[in-house]
């Protein structure tokens, strides 16, 4: 999808914010909160990586851009347990009201579940590898020259709209990856040959507002190219 | 019109910490998450996983030659050597800064980064998404106070797919008599993204 997320190239947002405060891993009690909700609610099921990225794509353009990261987090954790079925947003309000009264009450009793424990830690040194083994034949090699499709599909996407149209050579070939385009939007991994692809600064930008010798790398899965034409030769 | 959020928060921070209590309540009645597996992960992320692990893999590669090549080669399989690795650190890909190339790390469409080496709240913020990719020299040099010559080509490695890019920044001057564990620490997280260098030696007997 096209929106506010997509910030590649977008210009007049001041400048970066570089101050001591960044160093601190979570800036807030809060942020500490919603950080390991992300690990959990996967492994119940709620979203898979790509649909929480999507479900912070598909925020209020204007509360995602006034809105710090860990509160897209929580936006999406709360939108993907909706869909679920195990949140009612108005019981959501009833509770949120009710800790801003009483900021000190407890939490819930929690059971002490010794599985999820064993799970965070798992995943935390293990991780979930996103290639996955196809049989596909890659369509393109290293040093080809591709033009990224024009295409701006609904739905969950990593076709930047920076690249779109673009052309570039592929510096890398990376083998299948769960796509994104379909994983995101719920619709199954269905491995892609994923590759790196290297820009010129002026192909993005234009000859004029590009750095001389700037490069830009991005990495696409295949249905995103398409061949250089053969237009040249009479 | 600004888009750093502690200018113009839409809730305050109380209102946040509220909602966020609530969120959890749910979620733990309906056995989603549970308050031992929330503080395990948070001590994982504040203590034992960060850009000091990071600065020790940038050292050893300083240090390391052979380490280095299969850093470059295979950045997951040299840092499970040192045991790094696991979450968002599945696929991590290291390149090298030279006295001709300077590389910089972003995600554009989110936040991604290599957890292992965890990023400062700057790279998930938008003008530094926004703005890096188009306009890297100056960022590097007005919002970040690291001018670079013309002749240095900057490459920017757009995080779009769950390849994990970082950089590894060149070995300070001066740094030859130090050990390992004394160069990492002048390895920052900066550095790792590619907007700083690492910090200069300090010389004990500097006007000697």
């Amino acid at each position: 999808m096209n929106g506010v997320f997509d910030l590649g190239g977008t210009d007049g947002l001041g400048p970066v914010e570089n101050d001591h405060m960044s160093e601190a891993v979570f800036r807030a009690e809060w942020e500490k909160r919603v950080f390991p909700m992300f690990a959990q609610s996967a492994r119940a099921g709620l979203f898979n990586v790509d649909q929480f990225r999507h479900g912070i794509e598909k925020m209020d353009p204007a509360e995602y851009l006034l809105s710090n990261y860990y509160e897209h987090w929580m936006h999406t954790i709360e939108h993907y347990a909706e869909v679920a079925g195990i949140l009612d947003p108005a019981d959501l309000e009833k509770r949120t009201q009710y800790y801003l009264e009483n900021p000190d009450a407890p939490l819930p009793e929690r059971e002490t579940d010794t599985e999820i424990v064993e799970f965070v830690d798992w995943a935390v040194s293990n991780g979930f590898p996103a290639n996955r083994e196809s049989d596909k034949e890659a369509r393109f090699s290293v040093g080809d020259e591709v033009v990224i499709g024009n295409e701006s599909p609904y739905g969950h996407t990593r076709r930047a709209r920076y690249i779109r149209g673009h052309r570039g050579v592929i510096t890398a070939a990376h083998g299948t990856f769960l796509y994104p385009d379909t994983a995101g939007n719920g619709l199954g991994d269905c491995p892609e040959h994923l590759y790196t692809i290297k820009f010129t600064a002026a192909e993005l930008w234009g000859p004029e507002a590009a750095d001389p010798n700037g490069v830009n790398y991005f990495d696409v899965w295949e249905p995103y190219l398409t061949p250089v034409p053969a237009t040249q030769g009479a | 019109m600004t888009a750093n959020p502690t200018d113009t928060p839409l809730r305050t921070q109380e209102e946040i910490a509220a909602r966020v209590k609530a969120l959890e309540s749910v979620l733990i009645e309906k056995g989603v998450v549970t308050t031992k597996a929330v503080d395990r992960l948070v001590e994982v992320y504040e203590n034992e996983v960060g850009p000091q692990l990071g600065a020790k893999v940038v050292a050893k590669a300083w240090t390391d030659p052979e380490f280095k090549a299969r850093l470059l080669a295979d950045a997951s399989a040299a840092c499970r050597e040192l045991g790094i690795g696991g979450l968002q650190g599945e696929e991590m890909v290291v390149v090298e800064n030279t006295d001709t190339v300077q590389h910089v790390i972003v995600c554009t469409l989110c936040s991604c980064y290599p957890w292992p080496v965890l990023p400062p709240n700057w790279y998930k913020a938008p003008p530094f998404r926004a703005r890096i990719v188009r306009e890297p020299r100056k960022v590097l040099a007005e919002d970040f106070g690291y001018p670079l010559p013309d002749s240095v080509e900057i490459r920017v490695w757009d995080s779009s797919s769950e390849l994990r890019y970082w950089v590894l920044p060149q070995r300070p001057a001066g740094s030859e008599h130090l050990s390992e564990e004394q160069l990492a620490e002048l390895v920052t997280r900066d550095s790792m993204i590619g907007v700083g260098a690492p910090k200069p030696v300090v010389t004990e007997a500097a006007g000697a």
